[in-house]
């Protein structure tokens, strides 16, 4: 097939010279408390080929710098400096000079596929869009309709969708999260623009699907030579991709060196700090030396035997099987690590326990009731035991209430405390999750996120729970935060001496904190066992490719496991 | 990283009370055009305060007083000398009808929303938190409601509910009655789907997970965050219920004239006078009306941008002080970050 590519298929630039220059970038936002600087003072290059990896916590202005070079910062915005793209200023120029470097010289790959795509034109449709906004035909004319098609079915080809000419009519919705991602990719390609920016583009997928766009992302600086920058919090990402990396701090460049001179040898004390806080497979793992299961002696709390829980379908569908025949025991004191991509009933397994969702088959047992048939009257004298931890701080107390009275509301429902004795009980859990009792008087919106789910947990502990679940407790917090908080939980559990449900999808972080850990896939517990022994020797098929697609922080290292993953899904 | 307006507290709570008050705290955030819109919504709604609360010292003659010390007024007179506005057909002082006028659009107001925010609050709480078969035919029942042109609906309840009495408080409350009915649809639907968008939310299940009750919940956690947009419908339904007052005057089922001043009514009989070259006992009290509901409206409508962080307008970013200015904000954040 022979594609027109017109003007853009030589753009050719010698290697090394630079693609995108960002001079001394000021951005500062109008907000109601007051002038936000979020980028300080930044200044990079990215040269043809090369992948620029952005790292930094939130806040740090790393997708404020990204999005300022494609121009699409909100109206609150003001910039100062300059990002020059092939000699044109992008904080300068005009809007439609503006739309014409969009797209043809960079391009960008949004966070969340599944919102980035518009669910009523095909995908097809959608790629074309570009194609015909900007290039130009044979004979200057504008593409037409078919040719932009052909590009369109090129593109998706380009980034490996199966079948294009058949697919590249399919809506959104017929693909997978990590397809769409593709299409995406493929989107932003469509002009052969020299430069990708990539804000987080792996974030909202499992690690295996992530494992495959970083595949498709390198494929394309090696057999294109696109330039891309990419923008992420996750560092094992950035170990795999990265040519060079430059670490930001609340809207300043902290460092920037070549990736594997960066991990190797970080020479600030913030980059030392982050690389330290990331968790590395296989390192720090609470099972460690463990041979067999420990707390085994101790009366069991939680007994599910082929746990099933359906969601009922719509009219004339069957019933979702979010959890399918599950069996497995927390005995007191232990800490039960629960993994799982997302969409494998982990969460639903847990919202069960704690009587959030109803089971609608096999038994579980939760402190020796039976949740199948569940009574709210008869359970309630029981919710005493069970703390529950969420996944979004921020979200779970009420922006009415302060810290000290969401924290003191169970203790206020089961034991109906003078407001003395909640107060000073309040106080001395803030003080065991590291938080200063004057804090009870505070909102939870003037608290950091981390501060948030300390609060949370000093909530879920108030009534010395024999059990807690914890469903992806440090999922939305930074590296650094989630350091400290995992050591606090750490802590806390040891001394407290309670059993705990902690759900993740991070296998790192799972490994940290349980000694028995369960791998669910589509419902099913695939595997358990001594978490050691399951992340370092994975029996079932899955396990093995869950375990050899998750990057780990060390480029040298992350190259060999590349290499092993491909021989494993060759194999 | 961006934040749900929804999830945003309407003011900062740490700020003393008196700056935490709808209006106030709406006022302390406007600029520009925007904080123009509301002033003059503020002016002209105080100036119907304070008309409606002062009739008795500001109005010369009262609502139905046809004579004075000095004989019985002059009908249809021009204004000026004794009577400023004029008087109308009838005999009565315009000027003292509009301002008596001000005070029974008031009463209503109060009346009628105070009673729909009442039912409709308990109502959508319980409806959205409960769910099931009841929230479905409160639904059906708020539909049909809406159905049904709220004129017709207010003529029926006035005629049902005064039954041709034409006291004050009859007057008022049958008017307020028939507008209620009409309202309660509106903050019943409002607050039914916020409650049932707070009943997913984390921190609701959480208390559940800790063992709330269901009253606990919906009036501890549910209430007093759903409750966020009714300074808006308020300010909108107040100028709604005037107009609808009127309309009921106009056609003949509001307040009689002898129990307390309309500007529905006044206008009804200012109708005939038009094609005499007789404006000032039509023009006035439809002046008042057309200002109050301006007003009103103007409120209502800055609160809505107000609320909405990307309706509302700011200062440019960089115009007040440097980087200086926001150094407390930084240096707290960078407290927090050691925090860990």
């Amino acid at each position: 097939m022979t594609i027109n590519t017109g003007s853009i298929s030589d753009q050719s630039r010698p290697a090394g010279q630079p693609v995108l220059e960002i001079n001394h970038l000021k951005v500062t936002f109008a907000t109601d408390g007051g002038d936000v600087y979020a980028v300080k003072d930044v200044s990079l290059d990215v040269r043809s080929g090369e992948v620029l990896a952005i790292v930094g916590e939130s806040g740090s202005g790393k997708t404020v710098t990204a999005k300022t070079i494609l121009g699409l910062l909100p109206e609150t915005a003001t910039s100062g400096g300059a990002v020059l793209i092939n000699g044109n200023n992008v904080i300068s120029v005009s809007a439609s000079k503006l739309r014409q470097i969009r797209g043809r010289d960079v391009a960008m790959v949004f966070q969340e596929p599944s919102t980035a795509l518009n669910p009523v034109f095909t995908v097809g449709w959608q790629i074309a869009e570009g194609i015909r906004a900007h290039a130009t035909g044979s004979g200057g004319r504008r593409v037409s309709a078919k040719d932009a098609k052909a590009r369109a079915i090129e593109a998706l080809r380009k980034v490996g969708i199966p079948d294009p000419e058949h697919r590249v009519n399919y809506y959104p919705h017929q693909f997978s999260g990590g397809q769409k991602q593709r299409v995406v990719i493929a989107a932003a390609l469509a002009l052969n623009p020299g430069l990708i920016v990539a804000d987080e583009p792996t974030t909202a997928l499992d690690v295996t699907v992530q494992a495959e766009i970083l595949e498709l992302l390198r494929d394309l600086r090696d057999k294109y030579g696109t330039s891309i920058v990419l923008i992420t919090h996750n560092m094992g990402v950035v170990a795999d991709l990265a040519d060079r990396v430059v670490v930001m701090y609340q809207g300043d460049v902290v460092e920037e060196a070549p990736a594997r001179v960066l991990f190797a040898e970080p020479k600030q004390d913030y980059t030392k700090k982050l690389l330290a806080a990331v968790p590395h497979l296989g390192r720090n793992s609470a099972s460690e030396g463990l041979l067999e299961r420990a707390h085994q002696g101790s009366p069991v709390l939680v007994e599910a035997t082929n746990l099933t829980i359906e969601y009922p379908g719509r009219l004339g569908t069957p019933a979702f099987k979010a959890v399918d025949g599950v069996s497995f025991t927390v005995s007191e004191g232990e800490v039960f690590g629960l993994v799982g991509e997302s969409g494998s009933g982990k969460t639903t397994i847990g919202r069960a326990i704690a009587g959030l969702n109803r089971t609608t088959g096999g038994s579980l047992k939760v402190l020796g009731y039976e949740m199948l048939n569940l009574k709210e009257r008869t359970f309630k004298p029981l919710r005493k035991d069970i703390g529950f931890v969420f996944q979004d701080p921020a979200a779970s107390f009420n922006p009415q209430l302060t810290i000290g009275d969401c924290v003191a509301e169970p203790m206020i429902i089961h034991t109906n405390p003078s407001p003395a004795q909640a107060r000073k009980r309040v106080g001395e859990l803030l003080e065991s999750v590291q938080l200063p009792a004057s804090y009870a008087d505070r909102y939870p919106h003037e608290l950091s996120g981390g501060q948030r789910q300390r609060a949370s947990l000093a909530r879920a502990l108030i009534l010395n729970p024999r059990l807690l679940i914890a469903d992806e407790p440090t999922s939305a917090l930074d590296v650094s935060v989630q350091a400290k908080v995992l050591e606090l939980f750490k802590e806390i559990q040891a001394e407290f001496g309670f059993a705990a449900l902690f759900i993740s999808h991070d296998l790192a972080v799972v490994d940290i904190l349980s000694q028995w850990v369960g791998v669910l896939y589509k419902g099913k517990l695939v595997e358990q066992g001594i978490g050691s022994q399951i992340m370092g020797a994975p029996q079932h098929e899955y396990t093995k490719r869950l375990i050899a697609s998750l990057p780990v922080p060390d480029p040298d290292e992350q190259a060999r496991r590349r290499e092993a993953h491909r021989a494993l899904l060759a194999g | 990283m961006s934040v749900l307006p929804a999830n945003e507290p309407l003011a900062n709570p740490r700020a003393p009370f008196y700056r935490r008050l709808p209006v106030v705290s709406h006022f302390n955030k406007s600029v520009g055009l925007q904080r123009g819109m509301l002033v003059a919504g503020l002016v002209l709604t105080g100036l119907f305060l304070l008309t409606a609360l002062l009739a008795p010292l500001l109005a010369p003659f009262g609502f139905s007083q046809l004579a004075d010390a000095d004989g019985n007024f002059p009908t249809q007179e021009a204004p000026g000398g004794k009577h400023l506005l004029g008087t109308t057909v009838g005999g009565y002082d315009v000027l003292s009808r509009v301002i008596w006028g001000a005070q029974a659009a008031l009463f209503v107001i109060v009346v009628a929303v105070l009673m729909s925010i009442v039912i409709g609050v308990i109502l959508g709480l319980v409806s959205g938190y409960i769910g099931g078969w009841l929230d479905r035919i409160l639904v059906v029942i708020a539909d049909a409601v809406y159905a049904f042109p709220s004129l017709l609906v207010a003529i029926v309840m006035a005629i049902v509910i005064s039954g041709g009495q034409s006291s004050l408080i009859g007057g008022i409350f049958a008017a307020g009655t028939a507008i209620t009915l009409v309202f309660i649809p509106q903050y019943f639907r409002v607050i039914r789907a916020e409650t049932v968008r707070l009943k997913a939310e984390p921190f609701v299940e959480s208390a559940k997970v800790v063992g709330a009750s269901n009253i606990r919940i919906m009036s501890r956690h549910i209430y007093r965050n759903a409750t966020r947009t009714l300074p808006l419908i308020f300010t909108l339904n107040a100028s709604e219920a005037i107009l609808t007052l009127a309309a009921l005057g106009f056609l003949g089922f509001g307040i009689e004239p002898s129990s307390a001043a309309e500007w529905g009514y006044d206008l009804n009989k200012a109708l005939a006078d038009t094609t005499s070259g007789i404006w000032w006992t039509g023009l006035f009290p439809g002046v008042a009306m057309v200002l109050t509901v301006v007003g009103l409206t103007l409120v209502g409508e800055s609160i809505n941008d107000l609320n909405d962080p990307r309706l509302r307008g700011r200062k440019a970013a960089g115009t007040a002080g440097g980087p200086d200015s926001s150094a407390a904000a930084q240096a707290a954040i960078s407290a927090d970050v050691r925090g860990f």
